[in-house]
């Protein structure tokens, strides 16, 4: 490279290389030189240099105040889920901290490519007992990818660099950065920024051994029932194409997690459902049935795979996935596949024979007739007065066309969207699946606007769930992301009462919850909204919602003690899944 | 599966907080650490642990496979104690009349190698090393003579495989590794994955 050519490099890469800056300044720094956009965040006393820092960068840093640290994180989820980008958070010391600590696990368990920076008090007070001192790093190892604390401004530029590297390689994850209030002031100088590529002790994927592709592919090939279950692996590894090319070519029907929603469009020939406790009766049926089953990006989680001695044990297993921690973790693996999907589906496919298995699929049909019958027509077309969760979903997707995001909170209403929302295109569904934590829709849904503002966000949420959240109305009055919220009320914390229900003799013990007026509560914040429980009145109120220029909430009164099935119910087969 | 002695070694960078992460690992899944020892290892700048655990050989298995996720662990091994060179040492502080007059204490050190490290008027300080069983009957033999303290170190273990850390690093410090560093036992071992 030419002396002339470095010159250039730096000047575009930044005007402050070799000038002194301070450990704040150096922050915001390397969130410009990480492309990042927008930032969820709560200062506080502890990141006060960093807020100071921002004041500076408002023209090319979006800083959206949330109205609580668990907003903020949600929301750099939703930001991270669609745009496929690193989400980020700030917070500050002590409480600010601690409030991360759910999204922190909601991030892990469903792989969330995250950066938070908090704040602590100054290095000298380290360890004792300042005010609003937490051991943040001891407090979020468990739940973070990685997580560092920074006492000297020197570390910041290669710290952030290997927290953003980190996050979003191999199988992301949430990072934390704990910065002390000294590191932020402290000036040095800065000589320029360099991302990560590479950190000696870290392998992002393990290498993609040839061998095993070719035992997967001869196993496919040989196969007469082949089965894929697709995860959220296909979306992280923006594989969407490569993996239908290798269904396609297969003719292999495939299925879903919660998590691999979208990765694969509803209407495809090939795609049979939802997989898990409350996924459609096919899937969970053929997996007892079928002769390999193909895992693509998914880890086997409790809730897809029911009683673990009961599943799947006549099949041959192939696994595909990028962390080796998840090969037999729960399900023996006949071939393992490690790697990237992105690079070992197109070698599986080019391995694999053109097959038709229309007869086999025409098995999942006929289950999904048997399904419809008993299941999902009343659910969608119900006679009784009162409206079904499964029916305001039906005519929203007949408005969006299944082009919208749907972001939901956890409970029933989450379970009925992932099953009948219709999804086109990827990252459309965000939802909190792993850890399953209530409150997750709105701040999710705000920033899952920020991460895709040209399209259509639709947080379906709970009566109870919203409660949990819904300071965060505030933060849309603020700053205006056109969010719109549906309520499904039914005056229960639905899922546990449906469980009370089936399996507690209908023991309604603390399910019984009640709602202020949500309409009235989204107008003190300014927000247009609408309450409904009429049938006449859903199709022109979801209507409204859509074509309004803006936040809007529609809440909608539905059947109190309705259930969501089929249903697999704890600690039973997969075949065994219940149709009422 | 039946439960045996793992001894876990890991390699790691010496970084802050270690310890931490790697307990954290073993108490999530509620699995008792019987010792752990940190040192430097073979390679300048790299640490190992050694855990000692017992557990079946799934658990050892799938602890690494956790472990490894670590983003500072460089690699993480397991092994039975047939696969090692292990030691434990052990510290004796034992009255000095008790050896001046009891001529059995004088064999019984004698017997179990145990050497004099610190001599006073009042206590004798001894030093052994060896494997669990041994230190425990010692151990117990000297209790019946007014043992004043005791104190027994982690399990120190020599894997009789391994060609050391240093040609691994080398390849750790590689964009692009080859797959030997990669690899884990469970894919060298062919045979036993393809169960068809």
């Amino acid at each position: 490279m030419s002396t002339l050519e470095k010159t250039e490099t730096k000047e575009t890469q930044s005007t402050l290389a070799n000038t002194q800056i301070s450990g704040s300044q150096a922050v915001l720094e390397a969130l410009i030189h990480e492309g990042v956009d927008t930032v969820f965040g709560y200062p506080g006393g502890a990141i006060m240099p960093i807020y100071d820092a921002l004041y500076d960068y408002n023209d090319k840093l979006k800083h959206i105040l949330v109205r609580h640290e668990q907003g903020g994180i949600h929301a750099a989820q939703g930001y991270a889920r669609t745009s496929g980008r690193v989400g980020v958070a700030f917070a500050t010391s002590g409480p600010g901290a601690t409030n991360l600590v759910t999204g922190l696990a909601d991030a892990m368990i469903d792989s969330n490519p995250i950066v938070c920076i908090t704040g602590q008090v100054f290095a000298a007070l380290l360890g004792t007992d300042a005010f609003q001192e937490t051991d943040v790093i001891n407090i979020t190892t468990p739940v973070t990818k990685w997580n560092y604390q920074v006492t000297d401004a020197t570390e910041i530029p290669e710290v952030l660099a290997k927290a953003f590297y980190i996050a979003q390689t191999g199988r992301p994850g949430p990072v934390l950065i704990d910065i002390t209030k000294n590191a932020q002031i402290q000036l040095f100088d800065y000589k320029s920024y360099e991302k990560c590529n590479h950190v000696r002790s870290y392998r992002p994927a393990p290498i993609v051994r040839r061998e095993y592709v070719e035992e997967a592919a001869k196993v496919i090939n040989e196969a007469k029932k082949p089965f894929v279950l697709f995860g959220q692996g296909i979306i992280l590894g923006k594989a969407e194409q490569e993996f239908k090319d290798f269904i396609e070519k297969g003719g292999l029907p495939a299925a879903a997690t919660v998590m691999g929603l979208s990765a694969l469009e509803t209407d495809h020939p090939l795609h049979v459902g939802m997989l898990g406790m409350h996924g459609n009766y096919a899937p969970n049926v053929m997996t007892n049935s079928c002769d390999v089953l193909i895992a693509v990006g998914m880890r086997f989680d409790d809730r897809v795979t029911g009683r673990l001695d009961k599943y799947a044990k006549q099949a041959k297993v192939i696994h595909l996935d990028i962390d080796p921690a998840e090969i037999d973790k729960n399900v023996k693996t006949t071939v393992p596949v490690w790697g990237d999907c992105k690079e070992t589906l197109p070698m599986l496919t080019e391995l694999i024979n053109k097959a038709d298995h229309s007869a086999w699929l025409q098995q999942f049909r006929e289950l999904e007739k048997e399904e419809i019958k008993e299941v999902i027509y009343d659910e969608l077309n119900p006679t009784s007065d009162i409206m079904t969760m499964g029916e305001v979903v039906r005519v929203l997707n007949e408005l969006t066309g299944g082009d919208a995001v749907i972001v939901t909170d956890v409970g029933q209403h989450q379970m009925i969207a992932c099953r009948y929302a219709k999804f086109n295109k990827s990252k459309s569904n965000v939802t909190s699946g792993g850890l399953g934590t209530m409150g997750f829709g709105l701040p999710a849904a705000i920033g899952a606007w920020y991460g895709a503002p040209h399209r259509d966000i639709i947080a379906i949420i709970g009566d109870g769930g919203f409660q949990m959240t819904l300071q965060e109305l505030g933060t849309i009055m603020q700053f205006g992301a056109k969010v719109k919220i549906l309520i499904l009320n039914n005056s229960f914390l639905g899922m546990v009462r449906q469980w009370q229900q089936l399996f507690n003799d209908k023991r309604y013990s603390f399910v019984n919850i009640t709602s202020p007026d949500f309409v009235a509560l989204a107008k003190s914040y300014y927000i247009e909204g609408n309450k409904i429980s009429d049938r006449k009145d859903l199709e022109q109120a979801l209507k409204t919602m859509l074509d309004h220029d803006g936040s809007y909430l529609l809440e909608v009164v539905v059947g109190k003690e309705n259930n969501v099935f089929p249903m697999v119910a704890q600690g039973t087969a997969v075949s065994e899944i219940r149709l009422k | 599966m039946e439960k045996q002695e793992y001894t876990i070694t890991i390699y790691t960078e010496n970084s802050i907080g270690m310890i931490g992460r790697i307990s954290g690992i073993f108490s999530r899944r509620k699995i008792n650490i019987e010792s752990l020892n940190t040192s430097p290892s073979e390679v300048e700048g790299i640490h190992r642990f050694t855990i000692l655990i017992t557990e079946s050989e799934e658990v050892a298995r799938k602890l690494c496979r956790q472990i490894e996720k670590q983003v500072e662990v460089l690699k993480a091994y397991y092994n039975t104690n047939d696969e090692l060179i292990w030691q434990e040492q052990a510290l004796y502080k034992v009255p000095a009349d008790v050896i001046a007059e009891k001529a059995y204490v004088e064999r019984l050190l004698r017997q179990y190698g145990a050497n004099v490290v610190v001599i006073r008027n009042d206590y004798i300080v001894f030093e052994t090393a060896g494997h669990r069983e041994e230190i425990d009957r010692l151990t117990e033999e000297l209790g019946k003579y007014s043992l004043i303290e005791f104190v027994r170190g982690a399990r120190i273990a020599i894997i009789k495989d391994s060609a050391g850390f240093h040609s691994k690093l080398k390849q750790f410090e590689k964009e692009e590794p080859s797959p030997e560093v990669i690899e884990n036992e469970f894919l060298d071992q062919q045979d036993k994955v393809f169960t068809m």
